[in-house]
């Protein structure tokens, strides 16, 4: 849906201010954010209620690999670092490194998800399925969400560098990194709070 | 963006630069019809698309109507033959599903998204597109959950789909998918739709107009797409793991797998909660602009009613538990939730009052608007106060799961929601349309109404209290009782009660027929109306108003037609409706820029339907969906922002005036 939003550009807001002064964009992007926290909010409550209801299979303390996830996480947050660094190379008008920072952050995303991926695969392979258990259906759900919005944003990441480099965006072009940084932020803040409750507290 | 060019009235006036569209991408461009089914199609104008959503709201009014009368025919004699119990379950299930989610939501949006920016000043909502993405996608939910008719029955777990009932053992036909499913595109369309109108109403006010300078309606309309913008996403939650168990085999909600089937309950009043403000609240602010213009008085105590409404906003978030005081929470927990429940009588009985003090005194017009007003109060104060009972858990524990709480929610649905909703209808349609609804059908049509809903659910609360549980498919006359308390008598009266009720809704039918067929054009205010709506032509053309107001008051166009008497204190007129459309004709803006009708906004929305097919069937075709969903948002992005002023037909010239064509 975000870049449904990112995108409506110019629409409306032409020729004259807003009441609020800010960009009708911008408002949409901390509106949508805020309904995704309640989406997060949800989906961490029914992990955090099933997360010691194992009937069969492994329990969480047996199949997470904290120093593995551990630095999985570094490099996601690292991304917000980039992800900063192009905004600010965008509100310099500067086309070059706002690519280059767009692609290093798609990059540090993808990395994360490829983690992600291989660590699915090793937890599957040590008996924890999709309906192997409460734990299971609840973790599964949880975290496989939360890839789901980092692929999102890798895929609106490298949109925008395809669409910077054909300089065919429309509207304001530093405005439209920065609200993909506003969702890119937000993905990584979520993650903080998931790789706490789901890998550092134990069950 | 389609740009309207004016007749250059004044000479020698610099013309303002205008926008340099964004650069064309070859396959994509933009629909220019202006008429002909195109033009409704691929527009984006929120006028069409409130009437729009209108007429889908009405279809799903008839058609839930009918699935309620089937009910009660099934209730008017004992050992009712009307229905088997498997379709009578499928039937209360729709009924409600229907009402709530395809007719009094999409009937609410379709009233913001017609009067919000014509309330505030503005020329279009903030996002256009998006606006009629969310309409394709309430459609395209609409038609989704009732294509489970013809596959092999729909939902049955009834509107709030309880576990365990709601798992593949007790609900083995696809119902519960379509439904589940079907419900998520439909959250899709309140989600988009509450970013858009709270970003207008924040972001586009005419200048000078304050919040506190906003008329009720757009208030509490703001307050419902807040409640909608954080509610939403918790029953996208529910239902993803409702899916998740019934269509990839996770046991969320399987008792014998060790999970608890409250986490269901839980999450479902999280939304369901605050959804039953997001009904009402609409309501509560087309007769709060209803009331004082038929009063000639301002509303009583504006701060209160605005601030009481998002009171209710606020406390609608902690009432939820008691939907489930019959599931043992303990008694801290239901405690706190029968305290909150009795503090959120506060500030609604607070907007009664209101009302109630705006009357008094007033210049009182008894139209059908006015009636319709009037009957909410009363009929709502009366669902209010059984809804009080409900707070007071060792009675609510009786109550649960009769046709007490069937009669109570009733009254405040139908008895609030949905007379506000008609109200809405006779006082706004010769604002939408250009014709007044016939006022002496509209007053029959109101009787009815109240006599029908009176006699169908007053008697219910009879019933509850008896104990005839709520979803019951049978009675039998040996078991109905004797004297004031026989359930037959009663059962009976209330099944003619919904005979008297769809005579009523009949009637309203006939009054629009009529009225689209009449000649007879509306006067330009026929009401003498006090807000922003009223300044502009009926209906309004397509860039809404001339010249953008600049508002100075609180009922700016009230006090553009009348001046107070220093002296005396009254109010005196001081201009006609037609002497300030004049007036704003003679300054009217030359260069209007108007968003351009687009494919994107149907394309997008009916791949959602296609996915969910493929969940439901076979995996593969949700792929297929979904690469399309992909590509149609691409296709969004990359839209140009205007189309060459060459695909018009004939092409756009700077001389002439694009007008909307006539509505009806």
């Amino acid at each position: 849906m975000s870049d449904v939003a990112v995108h409506e550009a110019d629409h409306g807001t032409h020729g004259h201010t807003t009441s609020t002064g800010l960009s009708n964009n911008k408002v949409a992007m901390w509106l949508f954010l805020g309904s995704e926290c309640l989406l997060f909010g949800g989906l961490i409550s029914t992990y955090m209620l099933y997360r010691g209801r194992v009937s069969v299979g492994p329990r969480p303390g047996n199949v997470f690999d904290i120093p593995f996830t551990s630095v999985s996480s570094f490099i996601l947050l690292m991304s917000s670092l980039t992800m900063v660094l192009a905004v600010s190379a965008a509100q310099n008008r500067d086309d070059r490194g706002t690519t280059l920072w767009l692609s290093v952050t798609a990059l540090l995303g993808a990395t994360f998800v490829g983690g992600q991926v291989y660590e699915f695969t090793a937890m599957y392979n040590e008996g924890l399925g999709f309906t192997t258990s409460l734990f299971g259906s609840s973790f599964y759900t949880l975290t496989g969400f939360h890839g789901v919005h980092v692929t999102v944003g890798i895929i609106m990441l490298m949109s925008l560098v395809g669409i910077i480099k054909r300089s065919t965006i429309p509207g304001d072009k530093a405005e439209v990194v920065e609200l993909i940084g506003l969702y890119w932020h937000f993905v990584d803040v979520i993650w903080i709070v998931i790789f706490t409750l789901v890998y550092l507290i134990p069950a | 963006m389609a740009i309207i060019e004016r007749p250059v009235i004044t000479e020698g006036v610099e013309l303002a630069p205008l926008a340099t569209p964004s650069r064309a991408q070859g396959a994509f461009k933009r629909p220019v019809s202006a008429t002909g089914w195109k033009s409704w199609l691929f527009t984006v104008d929120h006028k069409k698309l409130g009437i729009m959503y209108g007429v889908m709201a009405m279809f799903f009014f008839i058609l839930g109507g009918l699935e309620a009368v089937l009910i009660r025919l099934q209730l008017a004699a004992p050992n009712g033959k009307v229905l088997s119990a498997s379709v009578y379950n499928q039937m209360f299930t729709m009924h409600a599903t229907t009402m709530v989610f395809l007719f009094v939501m999409p009937m609410a949006a379709a009233f913001a998204n017609y009067f919000i920016p014509l309330q505030i000043g503005a020329r279009d909502v903030a996002f256009p597109r998006m606006n009629a993405f969310g309409f394709w996608c309430i459609l395209g939910a609409g038609i989704f959950i009732n294509l489970s008719w013809f596959f092999g029955g729909a939902a049955d777990g009834g509107w709030f789909m309880y576990a365990p009932n709601s798992g593949p053992i007790f609900s083995p036909s696809h119902g519960v998918d379509f439904w589940a499913l079907g419900l998520q595109i439909a959250g899709i369309a309140s989600l988009t739709g509450a970013i858009n109108l709270i970003v207008t109403v924040l972001n586009m006010r005419a200048p000078g107009m304050s919040l506190m300078k906003m008329p009720v309606f757009t208030w509490l309309t703001l307050v419902v797409q807040f409640l909608l913008l954080f509610a939403v996403p918790v029953i996208t939650v529910a239902l993803f793991l409702l899916s998740f168990q019934r269509n990839f085999g996770a046991t969320f909600f399987d008792v014998s797998a060790g999970a608890d089937p409250l986490l269901w309950q839980h999450l479902f009043w999280i939304f369901g909660h605050p959804e039953v403000y997001i009904l009402v609240l609409p309501s509560f602010g087309i007769i709060s602009e209803v009331l004082p213009v038929f009063s000639k008085k301002p509303l009583f105590g504006y701060p209160f009613v605005v601030f009481s409404g998002a009171a209710i906003g606020f406390v609608g978030w902690g009432v939820w538990a008691h939907h489930m005081f019959a599931s043992g929470l303990g008694p801290v927990s239901v405690a706190v939730f029968s305290i909150s429940t009795m503090a959120i009588a506060i500030p609604t009985g607070v907007k009664i009052v209101n009302w109630t003090l705006t009357l008094w005194g007033g210049k009182l017009r008894f139209t059908a608007a006015m009636h319709f007003a009037i009957g909410l109060i009363v009929l709502f104060t009366i669902g209010g106060l059984s809804g009080v009972t409900h707070s007071v858990a060792p009675s609510d524990t009786q109550q649960t799961d009769t046709y007490y709480i069937v009669a109570h929610f009733h009254y405040v649905l139908f008895g609030g929601a949905v007379f506000g909703l008609f109200s809405g209808f006779y006082y706004w349609w010769p604002k939408m349309f250009g014709k007044t609804l016939n006022e002496k059908l509209g007053k029959a049509n109101f009787w009815l109404m109240v006599i029908g809903m009176n006699m169908t659910f007053g008697p219910m609360h009879i019933l509850g209290l008896q104990g005839q549980p709520r979803r019951m498919y049978q009675w039998t006359e040996a078991r109905a009782g004797e004297g004031f308390f026989n359930l037959a008598f009663w059962n009976r009266i209330a099944s003619i009660g919904s005979l008297i009720l769809t005579l009523g809704i009949f009637l309203f039918i006939v009054n629009v027929i009529k009225t689209s067929r009449s000649k007879e054009r509306a006067p330009l205010d026929p009401w003498d109306a006090r807000t922003l709506e009223w300044m502009t032509s009926s209906p309004p053309k397509e860039h809404n108003f001339d010249v953008i107001p600049t508002v100075h008051h609180l009922d700016e166009f009230f006090h553009r037609k009348y001046e107070q008497d220093p002296v005396t204190h009254e109010y005196k007129q001081i201009a006609t409706a037609e002497e300030i459309m004049a007036d704003q004709e003679a300054h009217a803006d030359k260069h209007i820029h108007m968003p351009s009708p687009s494919y994107w906004p149907i394309v997008l929305a009916s791949t959602l339907p296609v996915i969910m097919i493929g969940v439901i069937y076979s995996i593969p075709v949700a792929i297929v969906g979904g690469i399309f969903l992909v590509l149609a948002m691409f296709g969004w992005a990359l839209e140009p922002s205007t189309a060459p002023e060459t695909d018009f037909d004939p092409p756009a010239s700077g001389e002439s005036t694009k007008e909307l064509a006539p509505l009806v």
